[in-house]
């Protein structure tokens, strides 16, 4: 090869040396790919209204990836002009800039998510989610009825919004002090949101029990607030500036 | 002295003619492992699909709904069944090709293997109880990953200390790419893990990456899982069981060194086909799409260097259903790298992503190629490695070959038309330029598929019934008296 000059029995006959030219080779795509994405400013645009999960949100953002609702359902909306007719505008990469993990999903055996809040209401969440076949009768999901008879572990919170903070995303120390008693106040029926919906603006609260949140309370906080924290509508010159 | 000369001639003779005892029970142990694996795998996936055919199956329970099941069939196929054999196969290849004996000793191979199957059982009950990552393929959280990272070290120190204590002078083209498969898996799983747990006692834990950035590392994740786990580690088996069992050299030297570096070098870039038209820059998305279609290349060339080996050996197709089984899983895997070029073009993968047709050309690429290339290294291994004449029943395998592909071409069929379907449904405008269809008309429309689907995967699973019971009656059969393979060397010495 190479009109005789280089010799490839060279590397056939020395592994370490297979070994380290196979690593370069390897790690040139993900370098290129990867790297910038961190770099480069307009990769994540800067858009108002994007906030972290409130306390409750979290925890059902928690429930949503250990259900696997990502393997039926994905949370990113094409730019393609059936998707927005029929889910919303299309995903910024912002909307979901403190997903640890991300969520965007690869199939859809159920529609899109990444804005059903606010589309129905949460009585109807939670119909749905015990059993959806009472709602859409050719429905394929299973019944989630189980998650409204677990109480919330509400005792770690605290730890989950460090780990995230650790992670990046800004919860301030005053969140943190607040976050059991944010978590139950969103699920609390007459309860004093005012605190909670300042520090986590359009948090919705959800009706509960009055007997501490249920892991079905914060499923539905979750989806309730899904994709509805940038105001699209808002089209002045401030906002669309980069 | 003339005595001398000739003892020390004798014994560098002997030295050199000196049988190495290759470690082959830890070989056994992991095919043993990834037939009982393919089982659980096809099990739970003939389960998943009767669930998405009749979701009144999920029964209603945390742990038997389709969220936390289907992780299950996919870790069970890809590393139980998958890294069973890769791990299996690569000690076995890497033992013969170098003439020496597996590194490390017996016991460490042994903590390899139980290590291994520690991993998948530990995963697979995590899965059903509620522990998951969230990141398809990558569903273990940080203990189980930590755990994985260190057999997977020590796999590779194995494997490496064998390459490095070899007999022979060159090292042969399948263990180029078991060492870049593992090497290359080791990097990807290292990096798609990164994240913070919430204590050090607790299962959860936070991706070190969010949003965007966690997607492209996640796909830079998944889609060489595809390329490292089950293209790179399974065309290793392909290099050095086709030629074996068709006992004809590898076509061209010359394409192997050309697949080998092209593959390597392109797969990586290929991640970001799996997020077209979303929040990612599309300087990412057309880089993806662009290497891609590349990747078509360096992928034929494999498929035409593992074919042509065949010429001049055609014939042993009629006579040996085992090597027909690697055969079409070359032909498989000619065109899911064909299919998957296609559908990395940005306008087509706007139709079919999301839907059907992705399951479908996942499974082209996992039953047509992954499993037919085991199944086809096994039915030449399992004789072998028990010492046995044959397998107990030929015509088994070839009722097993049949069922097998016809379970597939069900699959794949029914997959295509569901996913394209689906894919029309949802951007259908009637003539008022109103979407034409609610999204769960295509749920309705797609029904029939899922049990053509189902009854595909059946097919598949009854084969492997097949097969294990062939595998059980040729291991408890009488040992081989004298061996009388066509290329005898293969028991006796080599």
């Amino acid at each position: 090869m190479f009109n005789g000059r280089f010799n490839h029995g060279i590397i056939e006959r020395n592994a370490m040396l297979l070994l380290v030219l196979a690593l370069i080779t390897v790690s040139v795509g993900g370098i290129v790919e990867v790297v910038p994405l961190f770099t480069i400013e307009t990769t994540v645009e800067h858009v108002k209204g994007v906030r972290p999960y409130s306390p409750l949100e979290l925890v059902g953002r928690n429930i949503y990836v250990r259900e696997g609702c990502y393997v039926c359902h994905s949370q990113q909306i094409r730019g393609l002009r059936d998707e927005v007719e029929r889910y919303g505008h299309y995903s910024l990469a912002a909307e979901s800039m403190y997903d640890h993990p991300f969520q965007w999903g690869s199939k859809r055996i159920g529609p899109d998510l990444a804005r059903v809040g606010g589309r129905y209401s949460s009585d109807w969440q939670y119909g749905h989610l015990t059993h959806p076949q009472s709602l859409v009768p050719e429905s394929l999901m299973p019944s989630y009825a189980f998650l409204s008879t677990t109480v919330v572990e509400d005792a770690d919170i605290v730890a989950h919004l460090r780990a995230n903070k650790a992670v990046g995303v800004p919860y301030t120390d005053e969140e943190m002090k607040a976050a059991r008693d944010d978590l139950q106040a969103q699920a609390t029926p007459g309860a004093d949101l005012a605190a909670l919906q300042k520090r986590y603006p359009k948090a919705v609260a959800v009706p509960g029990n009055g007997h501490g949140a249920t892991e079905m309370d914060a499923l539905v906080a979750y989806l309730q607030m899904l994709g509805t924290l940038v105001n699209f509508a808002d089209t002045s010159t401030e906002s669309l500036q980069q | 002295m003339s005595d001398t000369t000739a003892m020390a001639s004798g014994h560098v003779l002997q030295r050199a003619r000196a049988p190495v005892e290759y470690n082959d029970e830890v070989v056994k142990k992991f095919m043993i492992a990834s037939m009982f694996w393919a089982i659980v795998a096809f099990s739970v996936g003939v389960y998943l699909a009767l669930e998405l055919t009749w979701p009144a199956f999920n029964l209603g329970y945390a742990f038997t709904n389709f969220g936390r099941l289907r992780p299950v069939h996919t870790s069970a196929a890809i590393f139980a069944f998958g890294g069973s054999m890769l791990f299996g196969t690569g000690i076995f290849v890497v033992q013969r090709t170098c003439r020496a004996r597996l590194y490390g000793g017996r016991a460490l191979a042994d903590f390899i293997f139980w290590g291994y199957q520690f991993f998948i059982v530990m995963a697979a009950l995590s899965y059903v109880m509620g522990y998951s990552q969230g990141r398809e393929y990558a569903e273990p959280e940080w203990h189980l990953d930590l755990w994985l990272t260190l057999v997977w070290v020590l796999f590779l120190v194995v494997y490496l200390g064998t390459l490095l204590r070899r007999e022979e002078p060159h090292i042969y083209v399948a263990n180029w790419f078991y060492l870049s498969f593992i090497i290359t898996v080791a990097m990807l799983h290292i990096g798609n893990n990164l994240a913070v747990p919430v204590s050090y006692w607790g299962a959860k834990s936070y991706s070190a990456f969010s949003g965007v950035q966690d997607a492209m590392i996640q796909w830079w994740y998944g889609h060489n899982a595809v390329g490292f786990f089950l293209t790179a580690g399974f065309l290793g088996m392909m290099y050095y069981f086709i030629p074996k069992a068709a006992d004809r050299p590898i076509y061209s030297y010359r394409l192997s060194i050309v697949h080998f570096w092209s593959l390597i070098f392109l797969y990586i870039w290929a991640g970001p086909h799996h997020l077209h038209y979303t929040a990612l820059p599309d300087w990412t998305q057309t880089l993806g799409m662009a290497f891609s279609i590349m990747l078509w290349m360096p992928s034929w060339g494999g498929m035409i260097n593992g074919l042509m080996t065949l010429s001049g050996a055609w014939d042993k197709l009629r006579t040996n259903p085992g090597l027909r089984f690697s055969v079409t899983a070359v032909g498989f895997y000619g065109m899911a790298t064909f299919e998957g070029p296609v559908m990395s073009i940005r306008s087509v993968n706007s139709l079919s992503h999301y839907t059907d047709w992705g399951i479908g050309h996942v499974h082209s690429g996992a039953l047509g190629w992954v499993a037919f290339i085991s199944f086809g290294a096994m039915y030449y291994l399992i004789p072998v490695l028990w010492k046995r004449q044959a397998m107990y029943s030929t015509k088994l395998i070839a009722w097993h070959y049949w069922i097998a592909t016809l379970g597939i071409v069900f699959y794949i069929t029914s997959m295509w038309v569901a996913g394209i379907m689906q894919g029309l449904m949802w951007r259908a405008y009637d003539s008022f330029g109103f979407l034409q269809y609610s999204f769960i008309e295509a749920v309705v429309a797609v029904h029939p598929y899922y049990v053509i689907r189902m009854t595909g995967g059946l097919c598949f699973l009854a084969g492997a019934f097949m097969m294990a019971f062939n595998m059980i009656m040729t291991i408890r059969g009488p040992k081989a008296q004298r061996i009388a393979l066509p290329h005898g060397a293969l028991l006796a010495g080599e």
